[in-house]
């Protein structure tokens, strides 16, 4: 086994093995910050994965999306949201338990399925096309998978102007859930009067 | 396309002479790129730290460091090896993981980004075909590590201060890569080698800045502002933060930290001068020179003088505009949170948008001057 490959198969186990003990991670832990924590950290060893397959531009992609904005959001997210509440406890936690088991299940034997069928084998591995590959994704982006491109853009678009309405309140005068005339003057200002008389 | 001279080649034919395979000197070769470049960092984060002291102390009527060798030149030195000595404490509320890796995550990735950095065509540890955009998806990396350190404190001066700094670099990434890309699109590629060799036509006429006079200050603001230099520092601003998300910070993490900023504002510095100011280029083209000493562009003595007229300029060019960061530092009021972000959403955003439609447009108009 020539050095090459000694190395790339260490790089692959200890990939793969950050992905899936931090993908558990991110699952199982109490902790909400340490499991976004860890979700960058399954980010970044995704890009790795990336990386090994000569896929460079995808691996940069991967962190600059992934890691550099969906991850920080998630983080900035949850330390500005950091409130000390105490969750209520769900009521039929079992049967929901089973549904999103079996869920999962049916994801995963979809996902065996494909490993099985399809045919991972290259024709030629010499051919790869390695750091020409950012081009040729420029050139689908630009030709054929043109209209998937822009819908996906669109889609984007709409999600933030969704949100920008959502965040302004000046935008809508009704609060949605109780209805009730929103108060145009604070936006920390909360929508229910603090003091209610609770007789 | 001239090579030059090709380090590597050479070093695994000199290894080869000794009977070992090329595989093990391939091997003993990789290490020595990496340890250069380390140093090379570090001693430039030395010589900037020594360059900060002096010009904050001119630019307040002060000597400055003046005992520690001559001129103070040994200060830095005398402030890294404290810092080393230094007790390594961690609060005793603080989470000690997310403290300790929070330093390492801002750190690596500015290392990581040296990797890019021409010194001369083949004077670069790889020249990687996505060059420019692996600098840009590394460094969007730092954030996280602010925001975890800013976290772990469990201090609420440090938490701010890793929520502005993630606020901030996440603002400013977006104008940064919108300029970088109108280069980009001026190159037809990406690599930092390409980007240079595209400017070495005409010496320095054909450099960045003319033909990118609006990117160069997006970029450069920008840069600044990623690098929480002190127009924009207000991540770490004292009067209102103690020190940001390094408060509970001592010893050698802290150290990362200071060595973090600092070496970013190094490689800051160095990316503007690949990208604008013609990177490794003489202002007078080396081929000029040559033809003009009637010397063949690939003699040894043009090689080696091309190499170090290489390095010095880029060089020159890097502490060129550290000096104006380091005067920017000590001569401007720092700007407001909401300065900031409207300045970086409403200002820079629309502004490096138009930039890189309009070098769209003059390079289809324009191929010959603006890139085919």
């Amino acid at each position: 086994m020539s050095i090459a490959i000694t190395t790339q198969f260490i790089c692959f186990t200890v990939l793969s093995l950050v992905v899936i003990i931090g993908a558990l991670g991110v699952v199982l832990l109490e902790s909400i910050v340490y499991s976004a924590f860890l979700l960058g950290g399954v980010f970044m060893s995704v890009a790795g994965l990336y990386l090994l397959l000569n896929a460079s531009f995808v691996a940069a992609a991967q962190v600059l999306v992934y890691v550099g904005a969906v991850n920080v959001l998630i983080i900035f997210a949850i330390m500005l949201v950091n409130k000390k509440e105490d969750l209520k406890p769900i009521n039929d936690i079992k049967s929901r338990r089973v549904i999103s088991t079996s869920i999962c299940l049916t994801l995963l034997s979809l996902l065996i399925r494909v490993d099985l069928t399809n045919v991972w084998s290259l024709s030629n591995p010499q051919n790869s096309i390695g750091e020409e590959s950012t081009t040729r994704i420029g050139e689908h982006l630009f030709s054929d998978y043109l209209l998937p491109f822009e819908v996906a853009s669109v889609l984007l678009l709409m999600a933030m102007i969704g949100a920008i309405v959502l965040a302004r309140r000046d935008v809508m005068s009704k609060d949605i859930s109780t209805g009730l005339p929103v108060d145009q003057e604070l936006i920390e200002k909360s929508s229910e009067p603090l003091l209610t008389n609770k007789n | 396309m001239e090579y030059g001279l090709d380090l590597e080649y050479s070093f695994n034919e000199f290894l080869k002479g000794f009977g070992l395979s090329s595989e093990i000197a391939h091997i003993l070769w990789l290490p020595l790129p990496m340890l250069l470049v380390l140093v090379a960092a570090v001693v430039g984060v030395l010589v900037t730290v020594w360059l900060e002291r002096k010009i904050s102390a001119a630019a307040q009527q002060r000597i400055g460091p003046e005992y520690a060798g001559a001129l103070g030149v040994l200060q830095p030195i005398a402030d890294g090896l404290k810092l080393l000595v230094k007790e390594d404490i961690i609060p005793a509320k603080a989470d000690g993981i997310l403290f300790t890796a929070g330093p390492i995550l801002v750190l690596v990735p500015v290392i990581l980004s040296w990797l890019i950095v021409p010194f001369g065509q083949n004077l670069l540890i790889s020249n990687v075909g996505i060059g420019i955009f692996l600098w840009i998806a590394l460094s969007s990396i730092q954030p996280i590590g602010l925001l975890m350190s800013g976290y772990a404190s469990n201090n609420k001066y440090s938490l701010l201060g890793g929520l502005r700094a993630a606020a901030q670099s996440i603002s400013y990434e977006i104008p940064l890569a919108l300029s970088v890309l109108a280069i980009v699109l001026m190159t037809n590629s990406l690599s930092t080698v390409d980007i240079v060799n595209q400017q070495s036509g005409a010496g320095i006429l054909s450099w960045n800045i003319w033909r990118q006079p609006v990117g160069f200050i997006v970029f450069w603001i920008c840069a600044l502002a990623e690098c929480e230099r002190l127009p924009f520092d207000l991540p770490e601003a004292e009067e209102e933060l103690v020190a940001g998300y390094q408060t509970e910070y001592a010893g050698m993490k802290f150290a990362l930290f200071y060595l973090g900023s600092y070496i970013n504002l190094i490689l800051s510095a160095l990316l503007v001068s690949i990208l604008y100011l013609g990177g490794w280029g003489f202002p007078i083209p080396v081929e000029l020179i040559a033809k003009f000493l009637n010397l063949p562009i690939n003699a040894p003595f043009i090689q080696v003088f091309t190499a170090s007229i290489g390095i010095v300029m880029t060089v020159l060019k890097a502490y060129l505009l550290v000096f104006i960061a380091i005067l920017l530092r000590w001569t401007t009021p720092r700007v407001r949170i909401d300065q900031l972000l409207d300045l970086g959403w409403k200002f820079l955003l629309p502004i490096s948008l138009a930039n890189l439609l309009i070098t769209a447009g003059l390079k289809l108009a324009f191929p010959q001057f603006f890139g085919g």
